[in-house]
């Protein structure tokens, strides 16, 4: 099947990939250039596991074709780290037990993250919306809400 | 309350000050930067897709398989049918003796239920495995299908099951499970009053988000990596020894990381075929369910029926119980009879009952073969139960929860299936909750305990 070049950015570093036209970039980005943050729940958009950031907004990744995505900033889970450093979120996550199994975490700290980039100090139905597209099957949504409303505080201790 | 420190009071340490404390999980880590390893995060180079042709019928005969449209098809690398199973005819619970193997790994001349693995195509791709699937030929007889419970138990019924011989498990005390207890006839002709009442409940489908797979890599030296997220390592590792015949030692079972189970992932399902493709192909193979083969293939918790009949006296004791469940354990096996088997020690509740009559009856049906999920056998036991006491209550004009205290077990009381209560607490939780739910109990019941002098 006809491939064709594919070219963005993942967390910061160039990539480059041929892709078949009907690739994923969910598909794209774990089988392809090794990133297995987006998890695959359901393939047809109703998890939201796979969710990542591409130019700022939230996106399915596993409904987004990887050719259409050529010169955009991603960003996954994976990349939200610095020199090893946990971004406020995930330390949040950690100390608010906002993890059971952690197949949905990596889509929820991205639907998090996206809120938090845009309305800093979240009211707790601001945080409930945001994360209304992502399914935590083992059911732990009010420790991810407390801890998405934790990181919003911590960030804002931050730059007082 | 009083803290009993004498129950394993040989392992009992008392140094230990963890409740009430945050600890950090272990995992927890890799879940937030998302370098958790789920069986579908390894990647191998060459790694075949396969692909499940599935029966469209409830119940009926194979007449034949065609597989050579789908083998000429692009990408297609190798197609498997029945015969190229060793021991195709299995059951799980054979690793502790309870048989007979009555499940097909691929359909082998009849389906059982609509949606049972009949051929495994094995692609380059996924997409081209999805589509050889499509190719695959088979001829069916539809047969008579029976989806209800108390029709398959009717004599005339279609025959579910050939390994069975009849549409219920054989257990060794008969056609169900019996706990006999005192004299539940005479129990009833002693009560003020009889409450009969059948409760029934759906099939429920476990959902995780991770849905069931594995992904098996050759090792090059006839032994086999298998990734998976079964929540029954040891089950799997035996049983797919069992039916490859291969020495356990030649598989090397890789797992623990479970995207989300609840039992959904203890049954014996993807892993032996994949192994066996692995091997037939020497290629790494990857079978992981799609979202709707883990709604609709992925066995459910059974479906149950439970007909409760109590004799309550006008005081508030219940003085006999007679207790008839049905499980559905749909076209196999698998841990429903097990789950039937532990409804019967449960039926009586936490209650002590002097007279006790309980059945329980494992059932075939040409549905989703069922299987063990969060408490099988005793979740949807409880939910009739404790419906049935809160009815009792109310026949009888009496609180609900102090109709539990008069009717709590306690040290010493000997259970229907005679095990004597130890170590009871059902008096003091029911004391906390009331406190707790700020619903008042007469003062009497918040001075009785499940202790019993010389108990």
């Amino acid at each position: 099947m006809a491939k064709v070049p594919v070219q963005f950015t993942l967390n910061g570093s160039e990539k480059a990939e041929f892709v078949e036209s009907s690739t994923t970039l969910l598909h794209a980005l774990r089988d392809k250039i090794g990133d297995t943050s987006p998890k695959g729940g359901c393939h047809q958009g109703t998890c939201g596991a796979c969710s990542v950031i591409i130019d700022g907004e939230l996106r399915l990744s596993c409904l987004t074709l990887a050719e259409t995505c050529g010169g955009a900033d991603i960003r996954t889970t994976a990349g939200l780290a610095e020199s090893g450093v946990l971004h406020p979120l995930q330390r949040a996550f950690l100390d608010a037990f906002a993890t059971q199994c952690g197949f949905c975490t990596p889509g929820m700290i991205m639907a998090a993250k996206v809120l938090l980039d845009r309305t800093p100090n979240p009211s707790r139905e601001d945080v409930v919306e945001a994360l209304s597209g992502n399914i935590c099957r083992c059911t732990g949504y009010e420790p991810i809400i407390q801890a998405v409303l934790a990181a919003a505080r911590a960030n804002s201790q931050n730059a007082a | 309350m009083q803290l009993r420190k004498d129950y394993f009071a040989d392992v009992r340490k008392d140094g230990l000050h963890e409740i009430g404390q945050g600890r950090p999980r272990l995992d927890s880590p890799g879940h937030v930067t998302g370098k958790t390893a789920y069986f579908a995060d390894r990647n191998f180079p060459g790694m075949l897709h396969l692909k499940m042709v599935r029966s469209p019928h409830h119940h009926a005969r194979i007449r034949s398989i065609d597989t050579s449209e789908a083998e000429k098809h692009p990408g297609v690398v190798r197609v498997l049918t029945a015969k190229d199973v060793p021991h195709n005819v299995y059951t799980i619970l054979i690793l502790i003796q309870i048989g007979p193997e009555d499940e097909t790994v691929l359909a082998d001349g009849k389906v059982r239920w609509k949606g049972e693995a009949v051929v495994a195509v094995l692609a380059e791709t996924e997409r081209a495995a999805q589509e050889a699937a499509a190719k695959v030929k088979v001829d069916y007889e539809v047969l008579p299908a029976v989806f209800d419970m108390e029709e398959a138990l009717k004599p005339g019924a279609p025959l579910v099951n050939e390994y069975h011989g009849q549409n219920y498990y054989l257990y060794d005390s008969g056609e169900c499970r019996k706990v006999r207890f005192g004299d539940v006839e005479a129990g009833f002709a002693q009560a003020d009053h009889i409450l009969e009442q059948s409760y029934q409940s759906s099939p429920i489908e476990h959902a995780p988000t991770e849905t069931t797979g594995c992904v098996v890599a050759p090792e090059g030296n006839d032994r086999f990596t298998c990734y998976t997220n079964t929540q029954a390592m040891f089950f799997t590792l035996d049983n797919t020894s069992i039916i490859l015949q291969m020495p356990g030692s030649k598989l090397h079972f890789v797992g623990g990381t479970v995207g989300g189970g609840f039992g959904g992932k203890v049954d014996v399902i993807v892993e032996p075929i994949a192994i066996l493709a692995a091997k037939l192909t020497g290629r790494p193979v990857c079978f992981i369910y799609s979202r709707e083969e883990e709604m609709q293939i992925s066995s459910p918790r059974a479906a149950e029926k439970v007909i409760i009949k109590d004799g309550v006296m006008e005081n508030g004791r219940i003085v006999a119980r007679k207790v008839t469940g049905y499980t559905d354990a749909g076209a196999y096996s698998r841990h429903s009879p097990y789950g039937a088997q532990k409804g019967a020690a449960h039926y009586p509740g936490p209650y002590t009952i002097p007279n006790v009559w309980i059945d329980t009856y494992c059932v075939y049906t040409n549905r989703t073969p069922s299987s063990a999920m969060r408490g099988f056998g005793v979740t949807i036991g409880d939910f009739a139960l404790e419906v049935q006491m809160d009815k009792l209550a109310r026949l009888i004009g009496m609180d609900p929860l102090e109709f539990r205290f008069v009717n709590a077990y306690r040290d010493g009381d000997m259970k229907a299936h005679r095990q004597p209560t130890e170590g009871a607490a059902l008096i003091e939780c029911m004391q906390e909750a009331s406190r707790v739910a700020n619903w008042p109990v007469a003062e009497k019941y918040m001075a009785m305990s499940s202790y019993r002098k010389g108990a």
